[in-house]
């Protein structure tokens, strides 16, 4: 087996390995457990929190600061909490943090956008939105192409949509 | 036991295992980890209404946590039909599992559903259709917690979207033994693969076993996934067969010298530990998947590394056992089972 020495002290092994992302830009850290606890950038409580580490992803929060906003869900999940733990207290939370649900989400996934199964109950609404974010960028294409011929197709399909999900919204 | 295993799968002289998972959170409910003792009970009462709805041939066996002993819940573990944080699961942590071990439904584990489904060898279309079949199943009676952009809510931000985490198990000595193990998991971070031991999530890896898995949830579709991870599985199980015929061809003494060692030393021990046994069985299972030993199933192999360890040990002799008791068990659990397959 494969042995990574701490990039610190090169000593001692590494067992706490994390990929720092800020803006992009990518950064490895592989550290030992006694280097880990001195560094001073990274607030650790051992056992390393991972959840922890991810919160930092959030972007509407400039590096090295603390910026605690008065939030809580109705679930009681305090905005503070939420920064420490890293996890949810029920679905309301994404909608209760959503502006920093955005960034995390891209963050971890490099997405904010599910693309996959959709329950049965959401599913004609939600094939029709994505068809018509399909046609929308078809249109903006054909748009910028000057084929206003197939712009003027692609406007009506959009609007036949539109109608029927407002139909379904009610 | 390991009922899971049988059955004849894909390219099983390099894949164990397929395991995909969905998890899924009910509407008008926190999330067990926020949850009073009421509510998740509430949690259990709809997905097992929902369940029995669907569940016409009663194949689904309801099992409670705080009702099976921690030797029981290890057991359950170590044949990797719970994860380990159910089994620590205080808050009506309870599971449904088929009679063919192949599908679990957890409940209340750190979402309030998780499917799961558990095949032999590369299966992952299958995998992810029966696992699809059982939430379908289950959302005709259950509000699942949805976003429109989000996809299916969780608990924790790194299962959002499809809740869908599939992982392949395979086993690598010859990867291992050559040294490309670390090239191989590097490979496989920067295509937003992750590798991890046997037990999940902060578990070592045991016996040259690993698991291969997604780590991104949200943004594409489940058949993406499951393409994307199958392609590289391939990759991955062509370069542990090229190395294999690569030590058959220039390293044959040495590597039968050392899988028949450990045969000789697991024939012959006194005392093991599970992190031994599982080397050197490794080494027989692959002794036996290269045609190096003859005489012995590469599957009973798996069954035996299960087996072995150590709440499956103590359940098989049915009391809490030392160490050193386990040990000397374990020495004889291989002994024996060793000389029948043999034959």
């Amino acid at each position: 087996m494969f042995v990574l020495l701490c990039q610190v002290c090169e000593k001692n092994q590494a067992t706490i390995h994390f990929t720092k992302i800020i803006n992009g830009n990518v950064e490895e850290r592989h550290l030992c457990d006694s280097c880990a606890k001195e560094n001073n950038d990274l607030d650790f409580d051992l056992p390393f929190s991972f959840q922890k580490l991810f919160t930092g992803l959030i972007g509407s929060i400039p590096e090295g600061q603390d910026v605690i906003k008065n939030i809580t869900c109705k679930c009681g999940l305090t905005y503070k909490k939420f920064m420490e733990i890293g996890k949810f207290g029920c679905a309301q939370c994404y909608e209760t943090f959503k502006e920093d649900v955005d960034s995390l989400l891209q963050g971890i996934h490099g997405h904010n956008e599910h693309r996959g199964k959709v329950p049965s109950r959401n599913r004609s609404k939600i094939l029709q939105k994505r068809a018509m974010e399909t046609l929308r960028v078809e249109l903006e294409e054909a748009v910028g192409k000057e084929d206003f011929e197939r712009a003027a197709v692609l406007r009506d399909e959009i609007k036949k949509i539109k109608e029927k999900l407002d139909m379904i919204e009610g | 036991m390991t009922k899971w295993l049988e059955g004849i799968g894909k390219d099983e002289d390099v894949v164990v295992s397929t395991r995909v998972r969905l998890a899924r959170n009910m509407e008008n409910y926190r999330f067990p980890d926020f949850m009073t003792i009421d509510e998740s009970e509430g949690v259990v009462h709809r997905v097992l209404n929902a369940m029995k709805i669907n569940d016409k041939d009663n194949l689904y066996r309801f099992y409670q946590i705080k009702d099976l002993s921690q030797l029981e819940r290890n057991v359950f573990v170590e044949e990797h039909l719970i994860s380990p944080s159910l089994a620590k699961s205080s808050k009506n942590g309870s599971f449904l599992l088929r009679d063919d071990e192949k599908a679990t439904i957890m409940i209340n584990e750190e979402d309030h559903i998780r499917i799961q489904v558990l095949l032999p060898g590369l299966n992952l279309e299958d995998g992810l259709k029966s696992s699809e079949n059982i939430d379908n199943a289950l959302e005709q009676n259950i509000e699942y917690a949805f976003h429109e952009q989000f996809g299916y809510l969780t608990s924790c931000p790194t299962n959002v979207g499809t809740g869908l985490r599939a992982s392949v198990m395979v086993h690598l000595p010859c990867i291992a033994m050559t040294g490309h193990l670390n090239t191989v998991i590097e490979g496989l971070r920067k295509i937003g693969l992750t590798s991890r031991g046997i037990y999940g999530e902060g578990s070592k890896a045991l016996g040259h076993l690993f698991q291969i898995s997604n780590q991104t949830t949200l943004g594409e579709r489940e058949e993406d996934i499951i393409k994307k991870l199958n392609k590289v599985i391939f990759q991955i199980v062509g370069r542990e067969r090229s190395t294999r015929a690569y030590m058959l061809d220039k390293k044959r003494i040495q590597l039968e010298d050392k899988i028949f060692r450990s045969l000789g030393t697991l024939n012959y021990s006194r005392l093991i530990s599970s992190a031994e046994a599982m080397t050197l069985l490794s080494n027989v299972k692959l002794g036996t998947d290269m045609g190096i030993i003859k005489n012995m199933n590469s599957k009973d192999i798996v069954k035996l590394m299960i087996e072995i360890q150590p709440a499956s040990i103590q359940t098989n002799i049915k009391k809490d056992m030392s160490k050193e008791e386990r040990d000397i068990y374990r020495a004889q659990l291989i002994r024996n089972n060793l000389v029948s397959l043999e034959g």
